[in-house]
């Protein structure tokens, strides 16, 4: 329940980014102007801002910002673009434009991310207008991919039950649809669409779910499908898990509140799961979601953004005050919670037949990164894939990647394409490596304290040294490192995580559900590498030796007193 | 004994140089020079100088040789004429100036451009002093000038004396070709020589001395003319330019700053950013002003060609004709020309080659052989396509060329950073005839002197690249890629002054991101005003290819209004293309928005020039 001595009172003057947003004209701003200005590859920061609700920011290098301030050059100002998937569905000629759109205008690599999206580095400027035209020709958009509004909506790209991800993904795809914002701002700057005057719509008539400053922050939703929860469902602000009878689709359980963000040493920031609060049918789905949305909307933070994620308003004022504020708008009400089972939050590698007769396979993507390395070509594989593939690509909730839809026919190309490429299920790897997840923090990232992308592959070589010791290289343990505590990789829900203090340092937790159901405790502050070496090292053979049977290392670490569990975000730093 | 004016045919300034010069000589010194005077026998002057030199011994001789003078009938009305570029023949021309004056001349001092042409006919003595650009293009400030005489308006000038100092690069194809025209067309038009043309080298000193001395002599009605020191002219060219001691030929050993690349990471080019200190140097400038850098020849391309002649890197060679010597490795890296192969060069190689191929390369009618054998060898080529060459380092070096100082724009003001100097210089690196080739300064520049080292460095005035005097007129800059140094000088010295003149500045070069040069001081400078505005153009990020020129046409309603408002303009950079290209653009702007015909724009561009509001730094 909601505790309110953690959480601070909402109040005070709007934040800066409340009046930039108010000022935008529905997110028009001074964009069109200072993206043409020749003289910077740079935006304001205002016109930033608003750039994140087109689907974009701006980065710059960090490897070269000192080097290039000494060369009297402005840093390396380039722009990440993400590109909004709802289940992270794409066509294969969807993803021959990604591919391309990454050589011609991007870094040359793609990323799938942890909302599966895709996520492009390195647009300069001057072409992020042409990159997003092209976006648009292929029928995706990066409209809301970014900024305080709902993300790319999450689904379980569930390679077993194919009928019931078909409907799963279309509820998924409607969420997107109806919560995307209506502005026509983002077709008169990017599309060359006509101009509309707004002076005569008022906000309601703009943006009938947003209104003129949007929500006080950015928005998530999950669908899961038990019993995977790969979309770590209570990490969502809105989570819903399918509830199955008879293998067909009845609804939703509901859960609310959740969120992976904080910020180092402020205790009133922490990641909180969401709980579950009822059941609804499918066809309620849009509804609830519409007007969960308006309440985060009416009564978010909006003075203190580090405060305004909708696990704060939850928790501010308590689960309860909030069902009967949702039952209000909606005018019906929840049915009591179904029952439901989760196993895992992981992929489950290789090749799968569908029930649909179909064949999926699944791919270890290192970190989501598709670029070729080496013998490696996966980016390159996968562009001839994508070139015969007459099903879809499905990107995973844990930075993987299914091709999915393969006819038996097909099949046999595949396995050719991805042998001849090096494309790889991770067999080859331990488990833990597999299970393992990072954001991309540097060099682009500007929030990045440390690495995580470049260097968790290091580590896990020197970690996988251990766990073999042990016996363990077929034991999956949830491994997760972000490079800043914004969460993208969602370390909170690891059962071992780092989270980047500084250059080579981190925060160690420990402790969380295997299942996602759990929160991970801090367990050791600004540790270097042989410190977390040193650390790990001996709890993973003590639990190599005494786990109990099917017991998680998560479970173990709290069982064997190494931390406590945790359970609820409210006591996360108790 | 001590020579005087009266007892010798020197002037004041020589005689002081003179008696300086000769009680430390040595006995051997002594007759080293008397051979060295005897030996630069080209002009006709120098046959009698050595008599001139012994008959120092009896002053008696000295005034003997008035009496060939018909002084009385001679005019001493002279004008000196220059037209000049980076700035030296007008120094010079202010130098032989102020020693006609001595000698009681009435002299005229005059950039071609701003001497009426109506007025020749009426001259009896001219002077003219000029550089050559590019392909045997004369310097913007004689370009009028020397179109007016090849136009049919050119009068007839029969009473006209005249004589031509040229100044050139033997390294190019139409070396000093702009003197020679004028040599040719003022001797077409019925003008007389009053003393044969020099065409000078790089290294001039001595060859400007005899040219002086012998139209001074003329003038004077003398046959014969004693030579002036070389030390004379450069001493005089010290006294006019700076009062410091350190120039040219005695350069200043300025300690390096700072030595950083420009271009980010990822560029195909590297431009060096250097800051040196001028403390205790006493130099100073104005913005416009280049700055002189003598670099020292790659090592690798020095060790090729001793051991490729198999000489002994630490025998014994002269530096240069004023007996200083020292290893050939010093001489070789920092005394002589390596990099660069000119026809005189072969000429005189040939006679130490036993190569036939090389007698035949030089043979009549194979000049385009001979010009396409030169372009981008070095002397390492030379010597390897046409050995076996049986001749000792100390003879050899003696047919090179003195290593030139290179000049490049300041980038800095004076009174923004007092006791520095930056400037900028691109690398210039290519692979050509089967071996990688290095720019001889840039690359010096760019490897060889990190900061805390030194480079021996002067001032060179550039009175035809200067900011307006009032610090309210407005002012266009174009200057893509290194194009853009002075206009840092520029804009920094108005922003010291405070000035409220506008300021607009046209830049490019190839990739926005990695070639943006100074982007952050200009991106500084139009945050605090000091710069109103900035255009830019980056080639090679656009499919089709974009330049300042294309930038000065899409602002051209504009531009005009500013140079109808009185604004200078300014082009620093590339002659051949860039330049060239821009002059077009700016006569279309001025034809479109002026509503002019297209001689009416350049006759628009042309008085702009005369009334020195457009200056140009091209090379």
């Amino acid at each position: 329940m909601a505790n309110n001595e953690v959480v601070k009172p909402i109040g005070g003057p709007p934040s800066d980014v409340e009046h930039i947003k108010l000022d935008s004209n529905y997110l028009r701003g001074a964009l069109v102007e200072t993206l043409s200005n020749p003289i910077t590859g740079g935006l304001p920061e205002d016109d930033n801002r608003l750039l994140k609700f087109h689907g974009s920011y701006m980065q710059d290098d960090r490897d070269l910002r000192n080097e290039r301030e000494r060369q009297k050059l402005e840093p390396a100002f380039q722009f990440m673009l993400r590109v909004v998937a709802p289940g992270g569905v794409a066509t294969p000629s969807q993803w021959l434009v990604m591919d391309d759109l990454a050589h011609k205008y991007g870094n040359g690599t793609l990323r799938l991310t942890t909302r599966q999206a895709f996520q492009m580095h390195g647009v300069l400027k001057w072409n992020l207008k042409k990159t997003i035209q092209s976006i648009n020709d292929t029928l995706m958009t990066t409209l809301a991919a970014c900024g305080d509004v709902n993300r790319n909506v999450m689904s379980n790209p569930n390679p077993y039950q194919s009928e019931v991800h078909a409907e799963v993904y279309e509820w998924a795809r409607r969420l997107s649809d109806h919560l995307s914002p209506r502005t026509p701002a983002y077709h008169e700057i990017w599309l060359d669409g006509e101009k509309v005057v707004d002076s005569l719509a008022d906000g309601a008539e703009v943006e009938p779910i947003y209104g003129p400053v949007y929500l006080p922050r950015k928005f998530k939703i999950g669908l899961a499908v038990p019993p995977s929860n790969d979309v770590d469902v209570f990490s969502q602000d809105l989570g819903l898990i399918a509830i199955l009878e008879e293998g067909k689709l009845v609804g939703f359980n509901v859960s609310v509140g959740g969120g992976m963000g904080m910020t180092h040493g402020d205790t009133s920031t922490y990641p909180q799961l969401g709980r579950i609060i009822g059941f609804c049918r499918s066809d309620q789905i849009i509804d609830l979601a519409e007007k969960t949305v308006t309440i985060q909307r009416d009564y978010g933070n909006r003075s203190v953004r580090k405060n305004a994620r909708f696990k704060y308003t939850i928790d501010r004022h308590g689960l309860e005050w909030f069902v009967s504020e949702l039952h209000e708008r909606l005018g019906w009400q929840l049915e009591a919670a179904r029952d439901y089972h989760f196993d895992h939050n992981g992929d489950r590698y290789g090749w799968v037949k569908g029930s649909n007769g179909r064949w999926n396979l699944t791919l270890y993507v290192q970190s989501g990164r598709i670029h070729d390395l080496g013998d490696y070509k996966l980016m390159t594989g996968l562009r001839e894939i994508a070139k015969i593939h007459t099903g879809d690509f499905r990107l995973t909730p844990n930075q993987n990647l299914i091709i999915a839809n393969v006819t038996s026919t097909k099949k046999r190309r595949v396995v050719e394409l991805a042998q001849q490429y090096g494309l790889t299920d991770g067999a080859q790897f331990s488990a833990l490596r597999r299970s393992s997840m990072s954001c991309v923090a540097l060099p682009t990232c500007g929030l990045a304290m440390a690495e995580a992308e470049r260097y968790l592959p290091a580590l896990l070589d020197k970690l996988e040294l251990i766990i073999d010791e042990a016996g363990l290289r077929d034991k999956e343990i949830v491994i997760r490192m972000t490079g800043c505590p914004n969460g993208c990789a969602r370390p909170a829900l690891g059962e071992i995580s780092f989270i980047g203090k500084a250059p080579g340092k981190y925060n160690m937790y420990l402790g969380a559900g295997f299942t996602g159901d759990r929160l991970n405790k801090i367990y050791k502050e600004s540790i270097d590498e042989q410190e977390i070496l040193d650390t790990l090292g001996p709890i993973i053979h003590r639990y190599a030796k005494e786990r109990q049977q099917d017991e998680h290392f998560g479970d173990f670490v709290i069982r064997t007193g190494y931390v406590q569990a945790v359970t609820s975000g409210t006591n996360f730093h108790a | 004994m001590q020579l005087q004016v009266t007892n010798s045919p020197f002037n004041e300034s020589q005689v002081e140089l003179l008696n300086r010069l000769l009680p430390s000589l040595t006995e051997s010194q002594q007759i080293w020079l008397s051979g060295y005077i005897a030996a630069l026998g080209w002009s006709a002057a120098v046959a009698t100088v050595g008599t001139e030199l012994q008959a120092l011994a009896s002053p008696t001789v000295a005034g003997s040789v008035e009496v060939l003078s018909a002084a009385g009938q001679l005019s001493k009305e002279v004008t000196v004429l220059f037209g000049s570029q980076t700035g030296n023949c007008q120094r010079l021309a202010t130098s032989l100036s102020r020693k006609l004056e001595e000698q009681g001349f009435q002299v005229t001092l005059a950039s071609m451009n701003g001497f009426k042409p109506n007025g020749l006919k009426k001259l009896e003595n001219l002077l003219l002093l000029v550089s050559t650009h590019g392909e045997g293009e004369p310097p913007d400030n004689a370009r009028t000038f020397h179109e007016f005489l090849y136009s049919k308006r050119a009068p007839q000038l029969e009473n006209l004396r005249f004589s031509v100092l040229s100044l050139g690069d033997t390294s190019y194809e139409f070396f000093c070709q702009t003197g020679k025209d004028f040599d040719q067309r003022l001797s077409e038009l019925g003008a007389e020589r009053l003393s044969p043309r020099v065409d000078c080298d790089l290294d001039y000193d001595e060859p400007v001395a005899e040219w002086f001395a012998s139209v001074i002599n003329a003038l004077n009605g003398r046959l014969n003319a004693p030579a002036i020191a070389a030390e004379v002219v450069q001493a005089a060219e010290a006294s006019e330019s700076q009062e410091t001691e350190y120039s040219r030929n005695n350069p200043f050993r300025a300690e390096v700053l700072e030595n950083l690349n420009l271009n980010g990471r990822g560029s195909d080019r590297e431009t060096r950013h250097l800051e040196l200190s001028l403390e205790g140097s006493n130099l100073q400038f104005e913005p416009g002003d280049s700055l002189g850098v003598y670099p020292e020849n790659h090592p690798e391309l020095v060790k090729a060609i001793i051991e490729a002649m198999g000489w002994n890197p630490a025998e014994s060679v002269p530096f240069n004709k004023k007996g200083e010597e020292g290893s050939l490795l010093d001489a070789l890296s920092y005394h002589y020309e390596i990099t660069v192969l000119t026809k005189p060069l072969l000429e005189q190689a040939v006679q130490l080659s036993s190569s036939n191929a090389l007698t035949e390369l030089l043979a009549p009618g194979k000049q385009s052989e001979l010009k396409e054998y030169i372009q981008g060898r070095d002397l390492l080529d030379l010597i390897q396509d046409f050995s076996p060459w049986q001749v000792p380092a100390r003879i050899f070096v003696t047919i090179l060329r003195k290593l030139p100082a290179r000049l490049y724009s300041i980038a800095s003001s004076y009174r923004a950073n007092p006791d520095e100097v930056h400037f900028t210089v691109r690398a210039v690196r290519y692979e050509a005839h089967g071996r990688e080739r290095y720019g001889v300064c840039s690359v010096h520049c760019a490897e060889r002197v990190p900061s805390g080292s030194t480079l021996p460095i002067y001032i060179q005035q550039n009175p035809n690249f200067k900011l307006p005097t009032n610090p309210d007129v407005p002012i266009i800059m174009i200057g893509p890629g290194t194009g853009v140094a002075p206009f840092r000088s520029f804009l920094e010295e108005r922003e010291e002054l405070g000035a409220e003149g506008k300021t607009w500045l046209f830049y490019g070069d190839r990739h926005f991101v990695t070639d943006f040069l100074y982007q952050t001081d200009w991106q500084r400078m139009l945050k605090d005003g000091v710069l109103s505005k900035l255009d830019v153009a980056f080639s090679r990020d656009t499919d089709e290819k974009v330049y300042v020129q294309h930038r000065i046409l899409e602002k051209s309603r504009e531009l005009y209004e500013w140079l109808q408002q009185g604004a200078h303009v300014y082009i620093c950079g590339d002659e051949k293309h860039m330049a060239h290209d821009v002059h077009t653009a700016l006569i279309t702007v001025i034809q479109q928005e002026g509503g002019l015909s297209p001689d009416e724009a350049t006759a628009y561009l042309e008085t702009m020039q005369q009334e020195l509001r457009y200056q140009r730094d091209v090379y």
